[in-house]
């Protein structure tokens, strides 16, 4: 399916932000290992966004198919946030709710799935958010069948919308600096609260309050990745062997270490006061902090490591 | 219907359901035994808070282990649009209501939706679209976002965009517009008491998801369910 250039890419140094949704596939799978289905040859685009005079992508700007990852073999989706914002039309759903229903009959050793969505497809709404409620329904069928379903977000478009919501389904999610884990985006709560509450041009309060950073430190993520395709391959391969089971005693988990969570930092407003009352010295030098710095803290800190997913 | 003409219906004999801060819970008799009731009314917003405490009694009625049905009821708002929801990992909670929901239906716990007023977005992902058959009373109106903030975002005139909506269910808001793509899956008749109607529902549970189907065959989704299928047969080909 890939292009050469594509196939070239040197998974130590492509970005996966600046990545397309094909390179971090290709570079993230072993070599040579993906098979895509329903590719762009096959053109299943948006019967759509003609109506609204829009471009259509040939592939409804998502990739799915199946590879291997270190030998084992694994389905991966893999969004694409330069199209539509990667967000969740008919088509686009359809896939990522095909590729999770035939994981039951395939038993891979995980499902990848890599956002970079910005939600629901606006000229497709009521398709893109069923497919949502659908894509949940299934990433549940799929974890009690015992098979992980790990989330990979690193993206442009960031991970808003319904997809924080798929997001919070999988089993495991790793994330870096530029992913950004929030249902309302910041220019929906400026739109309908005012710029009191949240004003969207402060890039700074953006990535403080959903950022990769502020998720993995409050246990939103399991893993804080540098911005290499190597590196969420690596946390892809570690999250995948300490998946938690989908169960009473996962959920009943959950249910404690989040309403712990609120317990403990809902009077704060702001990422750093949760930061600084998780005992982080410094919390002001946090969003400045390279990987090595921030793991340091990580493993400092010590608490956000859970299996209540 | 209200609520309180919900509840009427649903248990002629009385219920211990309560509403706090728009958010609903209780029992109430139910056939044999006893059916479960959360949900939200008065086109309440769900916000992390809210979601917690909703989990809370679905893992509870779980924890019962006596299986007996759940009724979701919503008349909501969207997700609350907050800083501090956002900044506490709205993601998260309401994942993990709807995980509640569908982990209840895997443990035997039929769930049925019943949308009776409003609802948009994350609170209807993480309610009435986690159950297993959505039903809506005639009046309903669940939407993803209203016209005049997609005109906003899809840089759209807002008179386009409500020409369109006459005739394109797959955008625009409205019960009508979700029956066709089949995330609702039956409208009721409210002259007709619930219980039957409710009872009706969870005896004629289909195994599996049935929603790109319904969408395919009333029209409102008309590729998902091949676009699915054909996945599915193009990965078993090897």
């Amino acid at each position: 399916m890939a292009g050469d250039r594509s196939a070239r890419t040197d998974p130590d140094t492509l970005s996966w932000y600046e990545a397309t949704a094909r390179q971090r596939v290709t570079a993230l799978a072993d070599p040579s290992s993906v098979r895509e289905f329903l590719p762009p040859t096959e053109r299943r685009m948006s019967p759509h966004l003609p109506l609204f005079d829009l471009p259509r992508a040939f592939d409804d700007g998502i990739v799915v198919g199946e590879a291997t990852l270190d030998g084992a073999p694994v389905l991966i989706a893999a969004q694409e946030g330069r199209f539509m914002g990667g967000a969740f039309g008919e088509i686009h759903g359809a896939k990522l709710v095909g590729l999770l229903r035939v994981a039951l009959e395939l038993k891979p050793k995980a499902v990848l799935i890599l956002f970079d969505t910005g939600g629901v497809r606006l000229q497709e709404a009521n398709a893109g958010e069923t497919a949502i409620a659908e894509t949940m329904r299934a990433i549940v069928d799929v974890r009690a069948a015992g098979i992980p379903v790990i989330g990979l977000i690193g993206g442009r478009a960031g991970c808003y919308g319904g997809g924080g919501l798929i997001a919070g389904t999988c089993s495991r999610l790793a994330v870096s600096e530029g992913g950004r884990i929030s249902v309302s985006g910041p220019e929906v709560i400026e739109t309908n609260k005012g710029a009191e509450e949240f004003d969207s041009r402060d890039r700074a309060l953006v990535w403080r309050t959903m950022g990769g950073k502020h998720r993995r430190l409050t246990g939103g993520a399991d893993a804080f990745c540098a911005d290499t395709v190597s590196a969420f391959r690596r946390a892809a391969l570690d999250l995948i062997g300490r998946a938690p089971a989908f169960d009473l005693d996962t959920l009943e988990a959950e249910q404690a270490r989040l309403e712990d969570r609120i317990a403990r930092f809902g009077d704060c407003h702001d990422a750093t006061d949760v930061w600084r009352r998780l005992g982080v010295n410094d919390p002001e030098a946090v969003p400045a902090m390279d990987t090595d710095a921030f793991d340091a803290i990580v493993a400092r800190v010590g608490e956000m490591d859970h299996d209540a997913r | 219907m209200t609520l309180a003409e919900i509840l009427t219906s649903m248990f002629p004999d009385g219920h211990d359901v309560t509403v706090q801060d728009g958010l609903v819970s209780g029992t109430g008799p139910f056939a044999d035994g006893r059916i479960t009731l959360v949900g939200i009314d008065g086109d309440t917003p769900l916000g992390v808070d809210g979601a917690l405490r909703l989990s809370r009694s679905v893992l509870d009625a779980i924890r019962a282990g006596d299986r007996a049905p759940i009724l979701v009821a919503v008349d909501s708002d969207s997700q609350r649009m907050s800083r501090r929801d956002e900044l506490l990992g709205l993601n998260e909670c309401l994942a993990h209501l709807a995980k509640a929901l569908l982990l209840a239906d895997r443990s035997g716990h039929p769930t049925i939706g019943l949308i009776y007023g409003h609802s948009a977005a994350g609170a209807f992902i993480a309610t009435a679209l986690a159950t297993r058959v959505l039903a809506a009373l005639p009046g309903a109106n669940p939407s993803v976002m209203d016209l005049p903030s997609v005109a906003r975002v899809t840089k759209l005139p807002l008179d386009k965009l409500n020409d369109m909506a006459k005739t394109t269910p797959v955008f625009a808001p409205g019960l009508d517009n979700m029956v066709a793509t089949g995330a609702v899956h039956v409208v009721l008749d409210s002259e007709k008491p619930l219980p039957r109607q409710i009872r009706d529902l969870i005896a004629d549970l289909e195994p599996g998801d049935v929603r790109d189907r319904l969408g395919a065959e009333r029209g409102g989704r008309p590729a998902a369910h091949d676009v699915a299928r054909a996945v599915i047969d193009q990965a078993g080909r090897r």
